[in-house]
């Protein structure tokens, strides 16, 4: 079935999610959507699967327009989306998993039949799943296989795949992969939502980018996967296909560096043998010295493990193996308490989750941070210090305003201007998100004015321009991989673009 | 709008949305009253009479006055120490059992310095009262910190700890009263032997309310006050309760801050029970929280833990327990009454909190 | 003692206890939907006064049933409002109820208080069944109709969990709520469903107090029952078979507290009726912290992971929070 959206609109408050998408996706292709994280691809896929009504724009399947206002409508269409955090019921079984919600299930359940439709499925894909595990105990790729097996049960015709590769291994990557292309054959679309290049090139015929809510550009990568396919190692028409689609996500120049020199020479950070390890990731990295007043972009696509190294740094998470030694101090599994003791700062992505707390007012998360000096609140201080707060950071509120009354790049000031001072070691996580663009330089002058006076400051972001601009180096994560650190001034749209999709 | 899961996107526009939150507020408040008159009239009675009647009750003679302030005395302590727990996030359901356990440490505290005959001790009886007080605190401490650490360290959740604990304490409190501390003669259900008149606590007059357990709750209640307005320590609470996880991250330590909560409201709880042992009951007995302690609960609910409102509600809870001891007397009703009024008031405006938030108009901007 | 008395008290508690089955079963339907209803305490106290009042009033036992069922299922409206719909602390809003319900039925049912009333048709054995050695005399001999109801409601209660559409709905929606939306179930509209199916199963249990296993009314009738009721519901996993097992052990633990009495007779009776109630809490607390897995972490890996499944469980994962649908 040829799925076509067309002229998607989608605001959410005053973000423009999907800002005029169209998108047509033919029977019998698995189609790449690209982009970063907030480029609107997610938000795409569900007004597609039901979950987000769309603004306005239309829905057209099979040449006919569809009434999509929730995933029961998708559904009966025959679209499954499977996300990328399996939407299953981790304490019931692999077969009671796949009965629940499938339309072709009897009032009175028989398991034994959903077996044996459940057992031939698996084999067609030669997937290995065992009908009575709990789903608890699976891994995120069984997780997967168990519900790729479900939708197409449920007569799915066309199947959504939201960053399917994410925290699977090599062999269960292959067999979903494999698993694709035969039902590409069988004639389903399927939509391949990732920023994992490698990926789309290897499994995609066709691929979108999308930007900041609009499609930017459309590769059909056919013609250079016919004679790529079956060759060894990458070959130059690979290199080909790698730079037209980081030029498309990222855009065709880097931005120059801007930051002056602010480096002293001793290491306020060392890092030594760490491992760390999530659920989803392994991750190594052998040695990493920060010296004072350094700034170390952490470039890479989203969710390629920058959070879990920027917490375990914070002292928010523990390595499995290795050491971090703040200002000469060993730190290691220490708590949370000695890092920040020992001067480092963790600002987090989700603000209102991890940053702020909702319906404390500005002036109390300045007093919260002043907690330690005595008993009673110094109400003048820290009225004063908000006052100040609001005027340096140019906050739009006041003292008594609430947190979750403000604006997200309002909140992100005021996260920035609630760093205690002196710091050692700045964290943070996409510092300049939701700014405009001369907030963004103000903000930068107030964290090169820290690093001046001695701070070292290690920042995740999704704006490669932001890395190159305002990094002394930068690391680069990528499935799973650490790059060595680079010199700024060394990089070019192309090697970094590389490296994101995991050449170094 | 069709097909099974249609509904899902309900919420439909409904008529009475769009109207400022505090309408929704006075609209609950308003039903819960008409709510209370019906109750009234069902039991076959007229609602003015009774109000009346349970006015006169507890506010027509300097005794029943002095019930009143003898009610609200240990409300406050319970209110008061519920704040920092309800600000921390948590249910503290087992504030009935801290009062009971701060009740038996009393009043052991007071057997061991008086055992039964002796009319002199170490201690003269006032300092044994202060002392006995001191320890039911202590022994509220230890009940309180025992639902602390299961809910922190053993997270189990504090309403089922809190809870079992109540039955416990409830449980060591009656196998003292007819095992080790029984009558001579008889145990019952009245309790252990009172205790000499030299160890009950002063009286205001010939009334029931004691200065101490006034100034005792009026104190809680300031200081708490203040802790909340004022104190590094109070914002860190309200922290932790509102986002533990943030707050942890802005180098709150929460579980510290968690048990601290734990402690101070035992520490209220406890002394409210010494009080109800050495103030009003001067001995022990199976229900001496006589239910303060979910009164408290209830209290905290109906100003949306803000201890600034705390004391003319408590009074008026206070009011409306000893004015309702009047109905069984004069209109052959059930004093429970009172916990009806209680009950349907909070009910409703929880209920009335939640529909502001849903169909209140919001502030723009 | 003779084995045969032992038997014949053993028999009695387990009958004894078909209130608490009832109301146990009803809790773990509705926190299995993802809902906690901490009314139960005032519930089966307003309804049990309810029911007496109503079964009297009509000179009909099953009426009085039938209006417990229907004031049950309106408090779990009232829950079901208040949680679902208007999204506040379900702990708030049940624990209020529980309060406001058991003044109410003191209030209420006053005029009722120890006065003689209708009760359920007199017991009997169930033929055959009551033949199975040690079984039949346990389970068939001493029983009336709510006892052997309360058996086909522990049944049928476990059939619909784990052998229909519909249980495996029900526990889908309170695990994973957005997940069960993807599948095209209307979570709210089922959560209200199950809220009512438990309150109305409450309602009956407050009614088999006051019209067979206590029967009568008086001043805070079935006080502690709902608290047990809860804790019960914890201890048996959310799983209708274990807490009913939960419900027929307090039973036997509070008779065989009034068989040691007898037997000590140093400590107080009251002591022993307090037991039972700190037994389970105490049950609840081992089963349900992480320091039995502590223990079990020194046993061989396979032993370990089938006795935990046996004695930990884990609450429904979306216990207590609203579904946010977006």
């Amino acid at each position: 079935m040829n799925v076509e959206l067309r002229h998607i609109h989608k605001h959410f408050g005053s973000v423009h999610a999907n800002d005029d998408v169209s998108l047509t996706v033919a029977a019998g292709t698995i189609h790449g959507l690209l982009g970063e994280n907030g480029a609107g691809k997610s938000t795409l896929v569900k007004i597609l699967s039901g979950f987000i009504t769309r603004d306005s724009g239309e829905i057209v399947l099979g040449g006919q327009p569809a009434h999509i206002q929730s995933p029961a409508d998708a559904l009966r269409y025959g679209i499954g989306m499977l996300h990328q955090d399996p939407l299953d019921f981790p304490p019931l079984t692999v077969i009671e998993n796949f009965m629940a919600g499938s339309p072709a299930t009897p009032a009175l359940l028989n398991a034994r039949a959903a077996e044996r439709n459940f057992r031939a499925l698996c084999r067609q894909f030669h997937f290995d799943l065992d009908p009575h595990a709990r789903v608890s105990d699976l891994t995120v790729g069984e997780r997967q296989q168990l519900e790729i097996v479900r939708l197409l049960a449920n007569g799915a015709g066309t199947l959504i795949l939201d960053e399917p590769t994410t925290g699977i291994s090599a062999t269960q990557k292959t067999l979903l992969f494999n698993a694709l292309r035969q039902l590409a054959q069988e004639g389903k679309s399927i939509i391949f939502v990732s920023h994992k290049l490698e990926d789309v090139e290897a499994l995609c015929d066709c691929v979108t980018v999308m930007r900041r809510g609009r499609v930017v550009g459309e590769l059909n990568l056919r013609p250079y996967r016919a004679n790529g396919q079956d060759a060894h190692g990458p070959t130059d028409q690979h290199f080909e296909v790698t730079a037209r689609i980081v030029e498309m996500m990222f855009g065709k120049e880097l931005a120059l560096p801007v930051k002056p020199t602010t480096h002293q020479d001793d290491v306020i950070l060392r890092l030594d043998g760490l491992l760390l390890r999530s659920d989803r990731l392994e991750m190594r990295i052998e040695h990493l010295a920060v010296r004072r007043g350094e700034v170390i972009g952490i470039a890479g696509l989203e969710g390629s493990g920058q959070q879990l190294f920027l917490l375990t740094c914070a002292g928010l998470e523990h390595p499995a193996a290795g050491s971090i030694h703040v200002d000469g101090r060993d730190l290691t599994r220490k708590p949370y308490s000695a890092f920040l003791k020992a001067g480092v700062c963790y600002l987090p992505a989700d603000r209102l989750r991890d940053g702020l707390i909702s319906g404390l007012s500005i002036q109390e998360h300045v007093a919260l941070r002043m907690s330690n000096k005595g008993l009673f609140i110094d109400r003048a201080a820290a009225a004063q210090e908000a006052e100040r707060a609001i005027a340096t950071f140019n906050i739009r509120g006041r003292p008594d305003t609430a947190v979750e009354q403000l604006s997200g790049g309002n909140q992100q000031r005021t996260q920035l201007a609630l760093m205690p001072s002196p710091l050692n070691v700045l964290l943070m996580e996409h510092p300049t998100r939701g700014l405009d663009i001369e907030s963004t330089l103000w903000v930068w002058q107030q964290l090169i004015a820290r690093c001046n006076q001695g701070t070292a400051i290690l920042f995740a972001s999704s704006d490669l321009d932001e890395i190159v601009q305002y990094s002394d180096r930068v690391i680069v994560f990528s499935g799973g991989r650490i790059s060595p650190p680079i010199a700024a001034a060394e990089l070019t749209a192309d090697s970094l673009g590389q490296m994101i999709g995991g050449r170094f | 709008m069709e097909g099974t899961a249609a509904p899902q996107t309900m919420n439909p526009p409904a008529p009475i949305a769009g109207l400022p939150p505090t309408v929704y507020r006075i609209g609950a408040f308003v039903i819960s009253l008409i709510l209370v008159a019906l109750v009234i009239f069902i039991s076959g009675a007229s609602p003015a009479t009774v109000i009346g009647r349970m006015v006169g009750g507890a506010f027509g003679t300097a005794d029943q006055i002095g019930r009143v302030i003898a009610t609200l005395s240990p409300l406050l302590l319970c209110a008061a120490g519920l704040v920092y727990t309800f600000n921390a996030g948590l249910y503290n359901l087992g504030v009935e059992g801290q009062i009971t356990f701060g009740a038996i440490a009393a009043t052991w505290t007071l057997r061991l310095l008086y055992p039964e005959g002796a009319t002199a001790s170490l201690l003269p009886p006032p300092a044994a009262i202060a002392l006995a007080i001191l320890v039911g605190g202590v022994g509220g401490i230890a009940w309180g910190l025992l639902a602390g650490a299961l809910h922190v360290y053993g997270r189990i959740s504090e309403i089922f700890a809190g809870l079992g604990l109540n039955f416990a304490a409830t449980g060591i409190a009656i196998y003292l009263i007819f095992g080790p501390w029984k009558r001579p003669g008889v145990a019952s259900l009245s309790g252990t032997q009172p205790f000499d008149e030299s160890l009950w606590l002063g009286t205001f007059g010939r009334t029931e309310a004691t200065p101490v357990a006034l100034a005792l709750g009026l104190m809680a209640l300031i200081i708490t006050i203040g802790v909340m307005r004022n104190t590094y320590f109070g914002l860190r609470l309200r922290a932790v309760g509102r986002n533990l996880r943030a707050a942890y991250v802005l180098g709150v330590p929460a579980r510290r801050q968690l048990l601290s909560a734990f402690l101070i409201c035992g520490l209220f709880a406890g002394v409210a029970g010494a009080l109800q042992v050495v103030g009003v009951f001067h001995r022990l007995i199976p229900n001496i929280s006589s239910n303060l302690g979910f009164l408290g609960l209830l209290v905290v609910m109906l100003v949306n833990f803000d201890p600034l409102w705390i004391l003319p509600v408590a009074f008026f809870f206070s009011a409306l327990n000893i004015g309702s001891l009047q109905l069984p007397l004069s209109l052959g009703l059930e004093s429970s009454l009172s916990g009806v009024i209680q009950g349907l008031l909070v009910l409703f405006a929880l209920l009335g909190r939640g529909l502001a938030q849903k169909y209140g108009r919001k502030p723009e901007g | 003692m003779e084995s045969g008395q032992l038997l014949i008290i053993l028999a009695t508690a387990i009958a004894s206890a078909t209130p608490l089955v009832f109301a146990c079963i009803g809790e773990t339907i509705t926190e299995r939907a993802g809902v906690i209803n901490l009314s139960a305490e005032g519930t089966i106290m307003l309804c049990a006064m309810v029911g007496f009042v109503a079964a009297k009033t009509a000179d009909n036992v099953w009426l009085g049933f039938l209006a417990a069922a229907i004031v049950g299922a309106l408090i779990a409206l009232v829950v079901a409002y208040g949680a679902i719909t208007l999204k506040q602390s379900q702990i708030a809003i049940g624990f209020v109820l529980a309060l406001l319900c058991s003044d109410l039925s003191a209030y209420l049912g006053n005029p009722y208080v120890r006065i003689p009333g209708p009760t359920v048709p007199p017991r009997f054995a169930i033929p055959l069944l009551q033949d199975i050695p040690f079984i039949g005399p346990l389970f068939f001999h001493e029983g009336d109709v709510l006892v052997y109801a309360g058996y086909a409601l522990v049944g049928v209660t476990w059939l619909y969990f784990y052998r229909t559409r519909g249980g495996l709905t029900l526990r889908a929606i309170g695990e994973q709520p957005a997940a069960a939306f993807a599948r095209g179930h209307n979570v709210i509209a089922l959560r209200y469903a199950y809220t009512v199916i438990g309150g109305v199963l409450m309602g009956i249990a407050g009614a088999a107090f006051s019209l067979d296993f206590k029967a009568g009314w008086s001043y805070r009738h079935t006080a502690g029952y709902g608290w047990i009721a809860l804790a019960i519901v914890i201890f048996g996993g959310w799983n209708p078979l274990r807490a009913a097992l939960g419900a027929y052990l307090f039973g036997v633990l509070q008779s065989l507290a009034g068989v040691a009495q007898s037997a000590i007779p140093d400590v107080p009776t009251q002591a022993f009726t307090v037991a039972p109630f700190v037994l389970m809490i105490l049950a609840l607390v081992l089963t349900s912290s992480d320091w039995l897995d502590r223990l079990l972490s020194y046993l061989p890996v396979n032993v370990r992971r089938s006795l935990a499944r046996a004695i930990h469980t884990a609450p429904p994962a979306a216990l207590g929070r609203p579904f946010e649908q977006d």
